[in-house]
């Protein structure tokens, strides 16, 4: 199809918002799929981003509107794949910007329509669901027109759910964004913009053909991992799998790969032609690392060999996903995995609990550290239990932070980033209401409890997004904790100085509450190295007996003493101290109790 | 069955009652004499059906209930004089049937020890618990017997009663030691599951149970320094007065019991009565007997119960005869802890292990060795 009859786009918006049913009505109108067909959000595949109302994977749909082949590139909603969304992007010239005429903009939509705005698309603003009794289309169009540089009647006014408003849509798609540039003649450049993982087919690499054209049974290299395969197959998605015999400049499509491990194919990296190939790649290619690290952990141990089946199975879709296995003196055998972000390590232990169905124990989330050691060593730190107590220098990331308030909790949402080590950077109307608060803070500050101390202050009101920025020094240290002078390795913490005591008297107290009494005194400590900042001690029992046991009640009480003795059998053994499961739990959920 | 292989003790159970306490779960049947006779009959037919079980002499006899002293005390004496001889003959009893008439009839018929359920001295705790003697029923019964020269008497006390304060703990322990018996048992109060008492007073019982810690040690240390030896967990004794009988079952001995919802544990086959009066009489009658609840003790189990109940006593058991009902490793560790003794004579839990007993012995026992395993499943 010659250039300038395709348009590729993608729809920004914030979760619920309307962009999955702007996407069914899109379908329709396009008679791509027949009403009859349709299931309702028929982008969205998997279980989890149905309910979760978020689409992990990005897909593209390619629909007919008018003799032009339109591109619908969907993008994930969230911050902790940014990159990604990033790349989905790039592979289009426009997007949607989609705001809910209720609810106005969000932080997350703020990100990412700057996101689309400096990758250089052109912007359609939409004002959704005007059906809605409470809607504000005039107020949200002046907001969104205001934040895009757009006249307020360019902003296109629809109700997604009742189809009202679509076609235009449609046009000004057509009319707005501009043609995919290229040279269709050139060696072949494609960028990589997705990829998924089929079980019969191996990795399927979603694509924006740049320049050129692949042929099916083309050899094919990805540029940046040198990685090389045979184009299997090549096809679009309408919403069916339609396999091509080519993809050409300017389209968007996939290519089944046949490679058995998604890491060799990274999203971001170019695909060319194995012969005759391109020189230089698309530009924007980039490692992504994990930023945020948890231990976890079978609750029965009997089952790590089936989390290791499940973590292998789950890397073979997230190639940003990081394992490696962990040993835990008081949780036994486990994974220390990395993740992208909080929601990115959320989706992943639910998916483990409900697609494996497996009972997990979750450790503290932490954050990647930086260490320059005494020696002068330097390594990168993903586990608490890994940190030297003795160090000479020491990194942490940090994140641009911006939270959209109404203006009454603007105090409220300055004294949370105040306690929580953040840097004002500015304060912006977004419009009379409405105000955009710009912070740099430790992400540190944001694993801990920080989303539900945000929602408490603001009522719920705020929302909230953030950008990685980079490594700074920060004056942290190690906090252990020890039961009857025995440290507890999973229970160690990486904290901000000034945060050891609170916190450590946090853990203690509620570790006295929560780990039954024994046959002695059991003290339990927070210590920074062999400083104690916090003690608790929990007092030995003083009476355990049985009180009667006669001819007649033998098999009774022997049947008790035997169910409590199994009861021993599930505590683990930290020292000489017995710790059941729950006590792990309780304090391992230290944040989550607060909600 | 060898002689030596044959049960020296003998349980009787006499489950009637004037009236059911509120913390009471045993098989219990209240209303006055009629049926007492067809009883004794029931009993004394379960005798003859099983008699070929006990040895000859028997060391010890012990009629518990529900209230002994409350059976008609014609059928309560004709059942007395049809009882094998022994060395000691145990009687429940409940001060409010204790005539001198009555301690008479019991000294006469061969009763040498009468266990009396004072459980307090104070009317307001009495009343808790729902028993009709009051502090000078005690008194009268205790004199009645020392009247017909008993001179084994055990008083049995109960603290942890709701509403029951340091004070009151100390004056029942007070009056308790004044009388001078050769022997006491004091229990806390347990909330037994499905018991009235524990439906209106349960809430209670569990938000006292820290300073029963406290009452507990004060029980121990009051009695001992009364002269009294804490032999047994909840049991204390002076002059070597200890319950013989319930010494047997602490030692693992082999004892028959006769009567509704009584236990028999012979030579590795323990069985329960079945608690319906009407069936046992129906059974036994028709020359039968009665229906039992049966479980098979294998070598493992009789090793852990002889533990579990060794443990209960201040003398050391010998190692060897329970070494593979014990865990190893807990052993070891218990032994650090201070809770458990290893000596020449065997093991044996510490003072303070014996006030930990339960929560030292369930650690102490090994689990189900695994050919054992095999066998029963």
């Amino acid at each position: 199809m010659p250039l300038d009859r395709i348009r590729n786009f993608s729809i920004v918006a914030h979760i619920d918002h309307g962009k999955s049913t702007l996407a069914d009505r899109i379908l329709e109108l396009t008679d791509t799929v027949s009403q009859r067909e349709m299931r309702a959000q028929v982008l969205d595949t998997m279980e989890l981003e149905r309910e979760r109302g978020i689409t992990i994977k990005a897909q593209a749909v390619r629909v007919v509107w008018k003799g032009r082949q339109l591109n619908l590139i969907d993008t994930p909603g969230h911050v902790d794949f940014t990159y990604e969304v990033s790349r989905a992007l790039q592979a289009c010239e426009g997007a949607l910007l989609l705001v809910d005429a209720a609810q106005g903009i969000q932080a997350q939509t703020l990100a990412n329509a700057y996101l689309a705005i400096e990758n250089g698309l052109e912007i359609v603003p939409v004002v959704n669901k005007i059906d809605l009794p409470q809607a504000d289309p005039e107020g949200t169009a002046a907001e969104v027109a205001d934040l895009v540089g757009e006249d307020p009647e360019r902003v296109l006014r629809i109700s997604a759910k009742t189809g009202e408003g679509v076609e235009a849509i449609l046009d000004a798609i057509v009319e707005r964004i501009a043609p995919p540039q290229g040279d269709p003649k050139g060696p072949a450049r494609a960028l990589v913009f997705d990829s998924a993982y089929d079980q019969y087919r191996g990795v399927v690499a979603f694509v924006r053909m740049v320049d050129g054209s692949f042929q099916t049974r083309e050899n094919v290299r990805a540029m940046a991992a040198g990685t090389r395969f045979e184009a299997e197959e090549l096809g679009f998605f309408s919403p069916n799998r339609t396999p091509t015999p080519t993809l050409e400049a300017g389209e968007v499509g996939y290519v089944v790969t046949g490679l058995k491990d998604v890491s060799r194919l990274r999203v971001g990296d170019t695909l060319t032609s194995a012969r005759d190939g391109a020189q230089e790649p698309l530009p924007g290619y980039k490692d992504v690392k994990p930023t945020v690290f948890a231990g976890l952990y079978p609750t029965d141990s009997d089952d790590y060999p089936d989390l290791r089946d499940a973590l292998e199975k789950l890397k073979l879709n997230d190639a940003s996903l990081f394992y490696e296995p962990e040993t835990s003196q008081a949780l036994g055998f486990g994974f220390r995995c990395g993740f992208l972000g909080l929601l990115h390590m959320e989706i992943v232990r639910e998916r483990l609990e409900r697609e494996f169905d497996l009972d997990l124990l979750v450790t503290a989330p932490n954050v990647a550290y930086r260490v320059t050691t005494q020696a002068g060593d330097e390594l990168e730190v993903h586990s608490p239990a890994d940190m030297p107590r003795e160090l000479e220098h020491v990194e942490e990331p940090y994140i641009r932070a911006s939270t959209i308030v109404p203006k009454d909790y603007v105090g409220s949402v300055m004294e949370l980033n105040n306690d929580r080590r953040g840097r004002f950077d500015h304060m912006e109307y977004l419009s009379e209401e409405r105000v955009l608060l710009t912070y740099d803070l430790p992400l540190a500050e944001i694993v801990y409890d920080y989303y539900d101390q945000l929602k408490s202050r603001t009522r719920g009101y705020a929302s909230f997004d953030y950008d990685l920025l980079g490594f700074e020094e920060g004056d942290l240290v190690r906090l252990d904790v020890l039961l009857a002078g025995e440290p507890v390795d999973a229970l160690s913490l990486v904290v901000h100085r000034q945060a050891a005591h609170p916190r450590g008297k946090a853990l203690v107290e509620r570790l006295r509450e929560e780990i039954p009494r024994q046959m002695f005194d059991v003290p339990v400590q927070a210590a920074i190295g062999s400083r104690i900042v916090a003690r608790e001690t929990i007092k030995a029992k003083r009476k355990d007996v049985l009180a009667k046991c006669y001819g007649g009640d033998v098999t009774r009480k022997r049947k008790l003493l035997e169910r409590q003795k199994k009861g021993k059998k599930r505590m683990k053994q930290v020292g000489s101290v017995e710790v059941p499961q729950e006590a792990f739990l309780a304090v391992l959920n230290l944040d989550g109790d607060k909600r | 069955m060898s002689a030596e292989g044959r049960a020296r003790h003998l349980y009787v159970h006499l489950p009637f009652c004037a009236h059911r306490c509120g913390y009471c779960d045993f098989v219990t049947l209240v209303g006055r004499s009629e049926g007492h006779a067809a009883y004794v009959d029931g009993l004394l037919a379960e005798l003859e059906l099983e008699g070929g079980l006990l040895a000859d002499p028997l060391d010890t006899v012990f009629l518990g209930g529900g209230t002994p002293t409350f059976t008609e005390p014609r059928q309560l004496e004709r059942l007395l004089r049809s009882l094998p001889r022994a060395g000691e003959v145990t009687i429940e009893a409940n001060p409010e049937t204790i005539t001198a008439q009555l301690a008479a009839v019991l000294r006469e018929a061969g009763v040498t020890r009468v266990s009396l359920g004072v459980q307090s001295f104070e009317p307001g705790l009495l009343a808790v618990l729902e028993r009709r003697a009051g502090p000078d029923d005690v008194r009268r019964a205790f004199y009645h017997l020392r009247d017909a020269c008993f001179d084994n008497i055990s008083l049995d006390l109960i603290y942890g009663v709701p509403g029951q304060t340091p004070a009151d703990l100390t004056r029942d322990l007070e009056a308790a030691i004044g009388l001078g018996p050769e022997h006491l048992s004091c229990y806390e109060l347990e909330a037994k599951p499905g018991t009235r008492f524990t439906h209106a007073w349960g809430g209670e019982l569990v938000a006292q149970a820290e300073a029963m810690e406290g009452y507990f040690e004060f029980v121990v240390a009051t009695l001992e320094s009364a002269g009294y030896r804490w032999y047994e967990t909840a049991n204390f004794c002076r002059d070597g007065r200890q319950a013989r009988h319930n010494l047997a079952y602490w030692l693992g001995r082999d004892y028959l019991g006769l009567g509704i919802g009584a236990v028999s544990t012979v030579d590795g086959l323990r069985w329960r009565n079945a608690p319906k009066l009407g069936r046992y009489l129906a059974e036994l009658g028709a020359g039968r007997r009665p229906p039992r609840e049966r479980e098979v003790l294998d070598v493992h189990t009789r090793r852990v119960e002889r533990l579990m109940l060794a443990l209960r006593l201040d003398e050391p058991i010998p190692l060897e005869e329970v070494e593979e009902a014990v865990d190893a490793d807990a052993l070891a560790r218990l032994v650090a802890l201070g809770l458990v003794e290893r000596t020449g004579r065997g093991l044996q839990l510490t003072r303070r292990g014996r006030f930990l007993g339960g929560g030292v012995t369930a650690e102490l026992i090994a689990e189900i060795p695994a050919k054992q395993l095999q066998l029963t499943a």
